[in-house]
C-alpha cells in the first residue's frame, strides 16, 4: 500500500509529502508518526510541505492533528517550506494553522527543534 | 458568456477529488491564470468537491471555461443528490460543521472565487456554483 | 428605399452643414476638434451612409454594405472616447443628423405622407442602431483604458529590498486596495521564499491612511508570512495611524510594530542573533562612546 515515509534524523522525524493526499495516506501518516514517536523518543516532528502544490482544510487539518498528537506523546512539531501561493490561499480560506510551528526550511526547521546549537557559520560571518 | 469546454467529471470517492483537482489545475494553467489564482482555484474545487462527497454522499463535478467579453474564467458547478442544506447562511459561516470536518470548506471557498451560488433542496441535493474570473 | 440615398447624396453640402451646426448648437467641443475634421468626418460618414442604404437597405444594418459605415464610426467613437468626449456627446453626433434628414425628407415628400412617414420612420430606426453602433464602441474603448490603466497601476514596483542577511524590507507606498495587496503580498512572500529570509518588514510610512480593509490586508500578508515559516515586523506607524488602529478596533496585537523602520531593522538583527557594535577606530576616537554607544543614535 502507498505510504508516505517517516525518517529518523537522530531525536527528529523527517517527513516529506510530495503526494496528493487522499484520505487512507492521512490517517496511515497520523497513524505511523504516531507510533514512531512513542518507539523511538523523538523529541520533534518535521513536516516537509515544500512540495506540496495546494493545502487544503483536509491536509490543514491533518497537519494541525498530527501537531496536536505529537504535542500530547512530548514532540513539538513543525511545518516547514509552504509555498507562497499555498500561504495565501490557505489564508484567504480561513486557515491560520494556530498551534503549529512553522519554517522557512528543513534547516530552518532544525534550527528551530534544536535551538541555535547547529548554526553559527553564517552568524560569525554577518557579525564580522 | 459562451462556453469554450465543458467537462464533467464524477465525485464518488476520495480518489476522484483528486482527479478532480488535477482536471481544475490543468484547465487553469490553459487560461493562463496566475499561480496564486490557480492555487486559489484547485483548493476551491478540493473544499468542494469534499463537501459534495461528505455531505452530499457524492456527485458530479462540470467545469467549464467560459467567455464574457473580454474577459475568460473557469466556472465549477458539484451537484449531488444529498440530503441539501437546510441553513444556507450558517452553512456559509466559518467554523460551521455538521460533520467532523473545520467547517471551513463553503464558507472559505467562497472567498477562493469571484461569484459564489447555492442552489439548495432538503431531501433532494445540492447545487454549488463557483467561478473565478482572470 | 432608394429614395433615402438619393435624398441624401443630392443634398449632401447642405445635409453636412446643417448637422455640424445642430450637433454645434447641442454639443460645443471646439476644445477638442477642429471644424475642418468636423466636416471632414461628417462628409465620410454621409458617403457611407448613402453606400449602406444602396447596398444592404437601411433595415439591414449587419449587412455588408454597412460594413464601412460600422468601421468608420466605430473608429470615430474609439478616437473620441480617447480624446475625452462624454457618451452624450458621441451619441449626439449620429442622432443631431436627425432634424437636418428629416427637414430633407419633408421636403422631398411632403406631399404624399404615407411615404413621408415611411421614410422618416426607417430613418430613425436607422440613426438610432448607428448611434448604438457608436456608444458601443465608445464604451469598448472606455473599458479598454481602464483595464490597461488598473494592469498599469498594478506594476508600478513595489520592490523588494534586502538589508541584510535574512532581513527584508517592503516600502509600501500608496493606498493599499485588495488588487494591489496581492500583488505587494506576493512578491513579498516570494521574496521571503527567494532569499530565505526570516524577518520580514513592512513599511507603511507611505501610506495614507490605515483602514479596517488596509488592515485585514495587512494581517493576512502577517499570516501567510508566519504560514511558511518568516516573521513580519510593520514600521513606519505614524502617530494619527496609531491612533486610527485604536479608534478602529483594529486588533494588531499579534504583529509586531514600531515607530521607524531603523527601530524594526533593530528587531530583526537581535531576533536573528545579531548586534551592530562601534568598531575599535571610532571608539578610540571618543572614549565615552564604549560607555554610551548603545544610546546614540
Amino acid at each position: 500500500m502507498e505510504r508516505i515515509p517517516v525518517l529518523r534524523m537522530g531525536s527528529l522525524l523527517l517527513i516529506t509529502i510530495q503526494v496528493d493526499m487522499h484520505d487512507k495516506l492521512a490517517l496511515q501518516l497520523q497513524d505511523d508518526v504516531t507510533e514512531r514517536i512513542s518507539d523511538w523518543g523523538s523529541t520533534g516532528v518535521l513536516i516537509d510541505i515544500s512540495s506540496l502544490e495546494i493545502v487544503d482544510s483536509f491536509i490543514g487539518r491533518m497537519l494541525a492533528n498530527i501537531a496536536g498528537m505529537s504535542r500530547v506523546l512530548g514532540a513539538e512539531t513543525v511545518v516547514v517550506g509552504m509555498q507562497p501561493a499555498v500561504a495565501i490561499t490557505l489564508v484567504e480560506l480561513g486557515m491560520s494553522l494556530t498551534g503549529v510551528r512553522t519554517a522557512l526550511s528543513v534547516e530552518a526547521g532544525m534550527e528551530l527543534l534544536y535551538g541555535n546549537s547547529i548554526t553559527g557559520s553564517e552568524d560569525e560571518r554577518t557579525e564580522a | 458568456m459562451s462556453v469554450q469546454k465543458r467537462e464533467v467529471l464524477p465525485v464518488k470517492n476520495s480518489n476522484d477529488v483528486v482527479l478532480a483537482r488535477q482536471k481544475v489545475r490543468q484547465l487553469a494553467v490553459e487560461l493562463r491564470f496566475s499561480l496564486v489564482d490557480q492555487t486559489k482555484l484547485v483548493t476551491a474545487a478540493s473544499e468542494l468537491a469534499r463537501n459534495a462527497l461528505d455531505h452530499g454522499k457524492g456527485g458530479s463535478m462540470t467545469v467549464e471555461v467560459i467567455v464574457n467579453g473580454a474577459r475568460s474564467g473557469l466556472k465549477m458547478v458539484f451537484e449531488d443528490q444529498g440530503p441539501g442544506i437546510a441553513n444556507i447562511e450558517d452553512a456559509l459561516k466559518d467554523g460551521f460543521t455538521t460533520g467532523n470536518g473545520m467547517g471551513l470548506g463553503l464558507g472559505g471557498s467562497k472567498r477562493l472565487v469571484n461569484d459564489f451560488s447555492i442552489e439548495t433542496e432538503v431531501g433532494k441535493g445540492t447545487r454549488i456554483t463557483a467561478v473565478r474570473w482572470k | 428605399m432608394n429614395d433615402l440615398a438619393e435624398i441624401i447624396s443630392q443634398n449632401e453640402d447642405r445635409l453636412r452643414t446643417e448637422w455640424i451646426r445642430t450637433m454645434s448648437s447641442s454639443v460645443e467641443r471646439a476644445d477638442l476638434i477642429s471644424k475642418a475634421e468636423m466636416n471632414e468626418q461628417c462628409g465620410s460618414i454621409l458617403k457611407e451612409i448613402v453606400e449602406g442604404v444602396k447596398t444592404s437597405g437601411p433595415e439591414n444594418l449587419s449587412g455588408a454594405g454597412w460594413n464601412g459605415t460600422r468601421e468608420l464610426l466605430s473608429s470615430i467613437s474609439a478616437s473620441r472616447a480617447r480624446q475625452g468626449f462624454s457618451p452624450t456627446d458621441v451619441a449626439t453626433f449620429v442622432l443631431s443628423l436627425k432634424q437636418p434628414l428629416f427637414v430633407l425628407i419633408r421636403d422631398k415628400m411632403g406631399k404624399s405622407p404615407d411615404q413621408l412617414f415611411e421614410t422618416v420612420w426607417s430613418s430613425t430606426r436607422l440613426l438610432d442602431s448607428l448611434a448604438l453602433i457608436t456608444t458601443e464602441a465608445y464604451t469598448a474603448t472606455r473599458e479598454e483604458l481602464i483595464m490597461r490603466q488598473q494592469q498599469e497601476l498594478l506594476e508600478l514596483s513595489t520592490p523588494v529590498v534586502k538589508l541584510w542577511d535574512g532581513i527584508l524590507a517592503l516600502p509600501i507606498i500608496g493606498t493599499l486596495d485588495s488588487a494591489r495587496t496581492q500583488v505587494v503580498m506576493e512578491s513579498l512572500l516570494q521574496a521571503v521564499v527567494a532569499t530565505n529570509s526570516r524577518y520580514a518588514i513592512i513599511d507603511i510610512t507611505g501610506v495614507p491612511t490605515v483602514d479596517t480593509l488596509v488592515a485585514q490586508h495587512l494581517l493576512k500578508t502577517i499570516t501567510a508570512a508566519r504560514l511558511m515559516g518568516a516573521e513580519c515586523i510593520i514600521s513606519g506607524v505614524r502617530p494619527q495611524i496609531a491612533q486610527t488602529i485604536v479608534h478602529l478596533g483594529i486588533n494588531l496585537e499579534d504583529v509586531i510594530t514600531k515607530a521607524k523602520l531603523s527601530d524594526a531593522f533593530g528587531l530583526a538583527l537581535q531576533r536573528s542573533g545579531r548586534a551592530v557594535v562601534k568598531t575599535a577606530a571610532a571608539a578610540a576616537a571618543n572614549p565615552l562612546s564604549g560607555l554610551f554607544g548603545k544610546r546614540e543614535e
